[in-house]
């Protein structure tokens, strides 16, 4: 029965998930538009809204071109990495409190493991491996180029990433997220007391996600597409499909950390039922994710590329030691207060 | 323990499993008349020169091993994170003890310019 659970729980996640981000990318296109004084796309369905649907028609009946000179297996697996990788970090973000439905006690998280954190950051270091091997299994320069920077990037920012988190382990004392979230009940959120660590995190994982002051894997002007310059149909799909799951799971995780998670400070006031208390909380958080899927979005149609010297001398000679100075700030200000 | 692990199992065999039914079913349902020239990779339209596996910058590898120096040190800050409030002053200094050694190190690599993209 707890197994039957479980696959229920995944199957809803990925499905809420998959549709979620389908509508991000409608979404990032009206808003873009929208920002740049166009009207973006709105002939299919009411004000565009199945365009994700014909999206994925279209790609689906593209032809696949594989070239000649690539390496065909590796060339097949890496957008399985990066699908699989992006649609698996989700597993241990609590997206609500207990509820009990139809006489079942369920906990609002997919797999409540104690690594916690740690499970997260070693999936964003195998997320890496996909784009990699995309860039190096097409054999051909602009994919190469922009596997190599991309693989630089993600490895420089996942270090700033895993130190800014540390302040709140610390103050925690537990890797696992649902205690994290716990600590954050009312207006405890941890943007209030770890402010420097959220802006590390931030800007890390606006890196990580390959967001565009970030984006220099996929530089246009420079790499053409950067990594999947190679693929077509379905497989760029994925790639595509991939790089907004991330935006998405980055969002949560944000939230999840520094924003209170599922938390809803006033819930209790409300005076509902325990039933209708975790479906608002559920229904806060994601309407948190949306709100950061929409800064994400901005952002991007806001702040130019950077160079990449640039990027990387803020990835290690600024972010770095921010977030280290920051643990010992944290340490101190809880001993001493 | 181990048990806690297998919805993660699941939810890979499900993630997996949807990528390779999309990238499938594009090769079923597009359209497949492959050429020569559609097949040859992207060189902004001119013949391809050479293979692109050749040796590139040295600073990529520089980066790759600064990295794992790094990352070794801040999972040796986990296990310290999360019993922090035990270990009080002692371990905060010791961690710091630990973090100013680090430092220099890394002060050194950024000297001697190995941090340096131009």
């Amino acid at each position: 029965m707890e197994l039957l659970i479980t696959v229920i729980k995944i199957v809803a996640v990925m499905g809420v998930m998959l549709g979620c981000v389908a509508y991000v990318v409608l979404l990032e296109r009206r808003l873009s538009a929208a920002i740049q004084n166009r009207i973006g796309p709105n002939r299919v369905g009411w004000q565009g809204l199945l365009q994700p649907i014909a999206d994925v028609v279209k790609l689906i009946m593209k032809e696949d071109i594989v070239p000649t000179k690539a390496n065909r297996f590796l060339h097949d697996l890496a957008p399985l990495i990066s699908i699989g990788v992006a649609m698996t970090t989700f597993a241990i973000i609590p997206f609500g409190n207990r509820i009990s439905l139809f006489g079942y006690d369920i906990k609002l998280q997919i797999a409540d493991v104690n690594i916690g954190i740690l499970y997260i950051l070693a999936l964003t270091s195998l997320g890496v491996y996909g784009l990699t091997l995309s860039g190096w299994s097409s054999n051909s320069k602009y994919p190469l180029l922009g596997c190599i920077r991309s693989s630089a990037q993600m490895i420089s920012y996942e270090l700033s990433m895993g130190v800014s988190i540390i302040g709140i382990i610390m103050m925690t004392e537990s890797l696992k997220l649902d205690k994290i979230v716990e600590m954050q009940a009312g207006w405890h959120w941890n943007i209030i007391l770890q402010p420097i660590g959220f802006i590390t995190f931030l800007v890390a994982s606006f890196a990580e996600t390959n967001r565009l002051p970030f984006d220099l894997p996929e530089a246009e002007p420079e790499l053409v597409a950067g990594f999947h310059t190679e693929y077509s149909g379905m497989k760029f799909g994925l790639f595509y499909l991939a790089e907004y799951s991330n935006m998405f799971v980055a969002s949560a995780l944000i939230t999840t950390l520094y924003l209170g998670g599922w938390q809803v400070p006033f819930v209790h006031s409300l005076g509902l039922s325990d039933f209708w208390i975790s479906i608002v909380q559920v229904f806060g958080f994601f309407v948190k994710i949306v709100l950061m899927v929409a800064f994400f979005i901005i952002i991007r149609w806001t702040i130019p590329r950077f160079r990449y010297d640039q990027l990387m001398n803020l990835g290690w000679k600024f972010m770095l030691p921010i977030a280290i100075l920051n643990v010992l700030i944290t340490g101190l200000v809880i001993l001493l207060i | 323990m181990l048990v806690d692990y297998i919805p993660i199992g699941i939810m890979i065999v499900f993630g997996v499993a949807f990528g390779v039914f999309m990238s499938k079913a594009s090769e079923w349902l597009g359209p497949k008349n492959p050429n020569d020239v559609k097949q040859s990779i992207y060189e902004s339209g001119m013949e391809p020169v050479r293979s692109a596996r050749e040796r590139m910058s040295i600073k990529y590898y520089m980066v790759a091993m600064l990295f794992i120096i790094f990352d070794i040190e801040v999972v040796f800050l986990y296990p310290w994170a999360v019993n922090f409030k035990q270990l009080g002053m002692f371990g905060l200094i010791e961690m710091f003890i630990f973090i100013v050694i680090l430092m220099l190190g890394f002060v050194y690599v950024w000297k001697k310019g190995a941090l340096k993209w131009d």
